[in-house]
């Protein structure tokens, strides 16, 4: 009696043991090794990867870089490729698809991500290229003190309510340049003209084709409105990204700002900042534009794909590794990290303005192979418009006629 | 000495150069010639966490069947020197012919990338390079001059501007000239000027970026005048006191004239840097400003998704052949003195 | 030496050149000495936007650590981050870059020197055109072959790729030293009957420390601050000191941790300090040994 006693309460144990560790990671003895850049949320979905499997592999490396996408290209070209997996966004995605690098994920899912949501796969004509785990865009952070003090009623939920606040802030004489946002020469400064015009419906090339379409209304509206936000915003201007305009706010030097929600977390903490900031900053959506519904922002993931000049083995082992990180109990213990994809996310109050984007139906950065090209273009000829030398019409020429030649280039036009 | 001594000695160095300088430089040469094939696209439908569109995508069987046939791509000749973004011969021509001034002719063609940063490459080459070598020098006779017991810690604190990590250095400075900064404001109050503001003025950024460069690199050019200083023959050096020379001729009739070659060097080197500035550019977030030949190449390779290598290859040439163009003079003069002293 | 002595008055010129020497070493060290009382700060202070005062006085730094001064950033680089690992790569790349660089520089800087051909003229007129080469674009080509023959991210790919381009200068600079040496000391240890190298090995090694230490500094400050070939080339636990301080900065999306940067940039400069306080004595004596016996 007392052996069968012993038999099945060693049997229950073990069952509770290895349903613990009952983490699928597929076949055994094989090489993961995963490139990811060095954000917070990749290293705890890389981390519980690594923790959950790492065991079961003969190789398991992560290697966090930042830039990834200078090397990964290189990188996976061989067979077999430096890497067996490349965390990417919307962009980094394309530009690993335009070299064939990435493999699809069809077969993989179906049998070890039973536990993933739908939307968090990304696919391309019905093949899945990546599996997402977070997001990420920009949204409109506000400091309520000083719009009540301007006699602003509310929180500005278009552009054009935007630019009337700073009106409003610059006349009672609170503040001189009440805006901030990433108007930094470069890929910023192109990202602010996708925001504004993709929210009025732009889409950047003709159907079908790489043709440029900007030399019309919606560009020439979309220029109007980057320059009526710079002349509310700081002289550098031009200067500035993330780290100077997050500054400038946990300064308590700006009252309206467009950034990235990323940042929010470390805007709302006791880090770097009075508590009059902190306590009066207001998350919220993207500001519409010209009445229309649609918030001027970009909404972004960030996911897993894995390299195509790999053995099946590594391919099956890394997508088994990686997907095993992507549960309720990974989200609970990073919950804060990044507004996450996953089931089991709670988020909180730096989430709100990414939530409410992306619920208001932001577009998605767009996953066209040369669209890197025009944001490259935009971010290098627009500046001499918003510095006064030239007028709108003739910016769009000099990005189109840049962007023409760098197509021209890359093979996307003749 | 004789060619086979010679060639052994020279060996390991040659191989090294040729091996990762001189073949890269041929196959980037050879890439420069080249565009891309022509891209097959294909309409699909792309899904994400956020929703469903229409999108275009390549279509990858076709392009791998491309890449096959002929990896380099379609030979496009001399087509990539002279489109928009470097030479833009076309637009050049376009530009003379329907301008009514001089001054609107110039305008557009500061239009174009190419020539916007050539302008201010070669300013900051031609202001730069003489500062660093004058100042450098009158800091090495500076120091050279010292008690003893101060010459260590005044090299080392010389050397300070180049050991600093440039990354981080330009970093640390472009927020003390930021008008918030230490530097910013109290150029602010010397101005009694509020609004004085160095990152949004394009002029005051071409002056600050100038500041920085020869701040930069005017510790290289000290530290070799110092050491060939120290190797100045003392006996015609007593010579010329007993013969009454007072130190300003002394300086010009003993001192140059032997550091001569040194003086050459460093304007060389300095000459070929200068040209090829580029990282107080991203340090200092210019770009808004100032571009230069080589944060073209950067700009081309990095920072785009789609790393144009036929384009950064053809300014990569064109970096090579200015360099060559700026240095003639100084050639000329080295072979002259090769010849002199050689033979 | 009582000529010499005599023209150690007081004078104007020398008054000037002190002053100026002055001003130039306030202007030199300025900032450095800014970033190491910064060093001690956080974040909100030395890169305040409200004031920059704070950046003396640490009031955020009060606020968020209770006390002036924090070790915050050196915390987080050295033993959060290990920048220590960095160090090691960075020491390993150093040695062995300066001595290679040193060792093939001087070989062919005496030859071309010494060649007296023509041929050795358009060597170092090759050798500049080659230094002409931006190196993004190089190292962009290398990516390429170094993954597809499997030795990229390693220590000695970068040693090597950094010697080779290291060079041109290499050999130019020495072989400017090596002419200011008379040809006269070799020719004749030649007639003594020795081959060229032992030539080179007893007569030419003795004397050409002047020049070997100021190309071996140089040498050193480029494995030391180099940034395109190392980012490029190494990963993870093998980067050296200036890809790793890179790594702490953050990006667009991710605010990074500029402090431990800023620490880790003052950490690995003042020892250098002591390195050029010990090596002073024997670059003053080295240069001025080279004068005497030349």
């Amino acid at each position: 009696m007392f052996f069968k006693k012993l038999i099945v309460f060693g049997a229950m144990t073990t069952l509770v043991v290895s349903s613990v560790n009952a983490a699928n990671c597929g076949p055994s003895g094989k090489s993961v090794r995963i490139l990811g850049s060095d954000f917070p949320a990749i290293h705890a979905v890389a981390g519980t990867a690594k923790d959950n499997c790492a065991g079961n592999a003969n190789v398991f490396t992560v290697s966090h870089k930042d830039d990834t996408r200078k090397i990964m290209n290189a990188a996976l070209t061989p067979n077999p490729a430096e890497y067996t997996s490349v965390i990417v966004a919307n962009s980094t995605l394309t530009q690993l698809m335009n070299d064939g690098l990435v493999r699809p994920l069809n077969e993989l899912v179906k049998k070890y991500g039973s536990h993933l949501k739908p939307h968090q796969m990304i696919t391309i004509d019905g093949d899945v290229m990546a599996v997402a785990f977070m997001a990420n865009s920009q949204h409109l952070f506000t400091r309520k003190d000083i719009l009540s003090a301007a006699g602003v009623q509310g929180t500005p939920a278009s552009i054009e309510e935007v630019l009337d606040a700073a009106k409003k802030i610059r006349a009672a004489g609170i503040m001189e340049y009440p805006i901030v946002t990433n108007l930094k020469v470069g890929w910023n400064v192109g990202e602010v003209f996708n925001l504004f015009f993709m929210a009025q419906g732009g889409q950047h090339f003709k159907s079908g084709s790489a043709e440029p379409n900007i030399i019309n209304q919606t560009g020439i509206k979309t220029l109007e409105i980057m320059k009526g936000i710079a002349s509310y915003a700081h002289p550098d201007h031009l200067t500035q990204a993330s780290n100077e305009t997050q500054g400038l706010w946990e300064a308590g030097k700006a009252a309206i700002g467009i950034m990235w929600g990323s940042r929010g977390g470390v805007i709302l903490d006791d880090e770097g900042s009075t508590a009059k900031v902190t306590s009066n900053t207001v998350l919220s959506g993207a500001p519409t534009v010209g009445g229309g519904s649609t918030p001027a922002a970009t909404l972004w993931w960030d996911g897993i794909t894995i390299a195509k000049n790999i053995p099946d083995d590594d391919a099956e082992a890394t997508f088994a590794a990686l997907v095993s990180a992507m549960t309720p109990s990974m989200v609970a213990k990073h919950n804060d990290k990044a507004v996450w994809l996953i089931d089991g996310f709670k988020p909180g109050p730096a989430a709100a303005g990414v939530s409410a984007t992306a619920a208001g139906g932001a577009p998605s950065y767009p996953m066209i192979p040369y669209i890197g090209l025009m944001h490259n273009a935009l971010g290098a000829e627009l500046v001499d418009y918003l510095k006064g030398a030239e007028s709108a019409q003739q910016a769009l020429k000099d990005v189109e006629a840049a962007y023409v030649t760098a197509a021209k280039q890359a093979g996307y036009l003749n | 000495m004789k060619h086979s001594t010679f060639f052994w000695f020279i060996l390991p160095s040659l191989t090294l150069m040729i091996l990762f300088i001189a073949l890269p430089i041929v196959s980037v040469v050879i890439q420069s010639l080249h565009v891309e094939h022509e891209q097959v696209l294909v309409i699909s439908k792309s899904c994400d966490p956020f929703g469903c569109k229409e999108t275009t995508s390549l279509d990858q069987e076709a392009m791998e069947k491309l890449r096959e046939d002929n990896p380099l791509g379609r030979f496009n000749g001399l087509g990539t020197y002279t489109n928009r973004s470097h030479f833009a011969v076309e637009e050049v021509s376009k530009a003379w012919h329907v301008s009514t001034s001089f001054r609107e002719f110039w305008e557009k063609v500061l239009n174009l990338p190419f020539y916007k940063a050539l302008t201010f490459t070669i300013t900051y080459t031609i202001v730069v390079t003489p500062f660093v070598l004058f100042l450098g020098f009158a800091v090495a006779v500076g120091v050279n001059n010292l008690p003893k017991i101060l010459k260590g810690p005044t090299i080392f604190v010389s050397l300070l501007p180049m050991i600093v990590t440039p990354l981080v250095g330009s970093l640390i400075l472009f927020w003390m000239v930021d008008g918030d900064g230490i530097i910013g404001a109290t150029l602010q109050r010397i101005f009694n000027d509020n609004s004085l503001s160095l990152k949004a003025s394009a002029s005051l950024t071409w002056i600050m970026l100038m500041v920085y460069g020869i701040w930069h690199f005017l510790p290289f050019s000290f530290i070799v005048f110092y050491a060939g200083l120290q190797t100045v023959p003392q006996e015609i050096l007593e010579a010329a006191m007993i013969d009454g020379a007072n130190k300003w001729q002394r300086m010009r009739n003993v001192v140059v004239p032997h550091l001569m070659p040194l003086v050459i060097f460093v304007m060389l080197i300095l000459l070929m840097d200068n040209f090829r500035v580029f990282e107080p550019i991203v340090g200092f977030s210019a770009d808004a400003h100032a571009t230069s030949l080589s944060w073209i190449i950067f700009n081309d390779l990095q920072e785009s998704a789609y790393p144009l290598y036929g384009s950064a290859g053809a300014t990569s040439m064109m970096t090579i052949i200015g360099v060559i163009i700026l240095l003639t003079p100084v050639l000329i003069r080295t072979w002259r003195e090769f010849h002199q002293k050689g033979n | 030496m009582t000529i010499l002595k005599a023209q150690s008055r007081i004078t104007f010129l020398s008054i000037f050149s002190f002053s100026m020497v002055a001003t130039w070493l306030f202007i030199a060290a300025f900032p450095f000495v800014w970033t190491l009382w910064g060093s001690f700060k956080v974040q909100a202070d030395f890169f305040s936007k409200a004031d920059w005062t704070y950046a003396i006085y640490g009031v955020h730094t009060t606020l968020e650590t209770g006390k002036a001064f924090t070790g915050g950033g050196y915390y987080g680089a050295w033993i959060q981050e290990g920048f220590y690992n960095a160090v090691m790569n960075s020491s390993i790349v150093i040695f062995f870059t300066v001595v290679i660089s040193l060792t093939f520089g001087t070989l062919g800087g005496y030859a071309l020197a010494r060649s007296g051909y023509r041929y050795a003229f358009w060597i170092l007129m090759a050798a500049l055109v080659f230094r002409a080469m931006p190196h993004i674009t190089l190292v962009s080509g290398y990516l390429f072959p170094f993954f597809e023959w499997n030795i990229w991210g390693i220590l000695p790919t970068t040693i090597i790729v950094l010697v080779a381009i290291n060079q041109p200068f290499t050999l130019w600079i020495l072989h400017s030293f090596f002419l200011n040496i008379p040809r006269e000391m070799d020719e004749s240890a030649m007639v003594d009957g020795c081959t060229r190298f032992q030539a080179f090995r007893h007569v030419i090694i003795p004397v050409m420390w002047p020049g070997v230490i100021t190309t071996g500094l140089f040498s050193f400050l480029l494995a030391y601050n180099d940034f395109a070939v190392t980012t490029m080339l190494l990963s993870g636990e093998n980067e050296t000191m200036v890809p790793a301080i890179a790594s702490f900065m953050g990006n667009v999306q991710q605010e990074g941790n500029v402090m431990f940067a800023v620490a880790a940039v003052v950490s690995t400069t003042a020892p250098l300090f002591l390195l050029v306080l010990f090596f002073q004595r024997q670059i003053v004596s080295g240069l001025t040994a080279g004068a005497v016996k030349g």
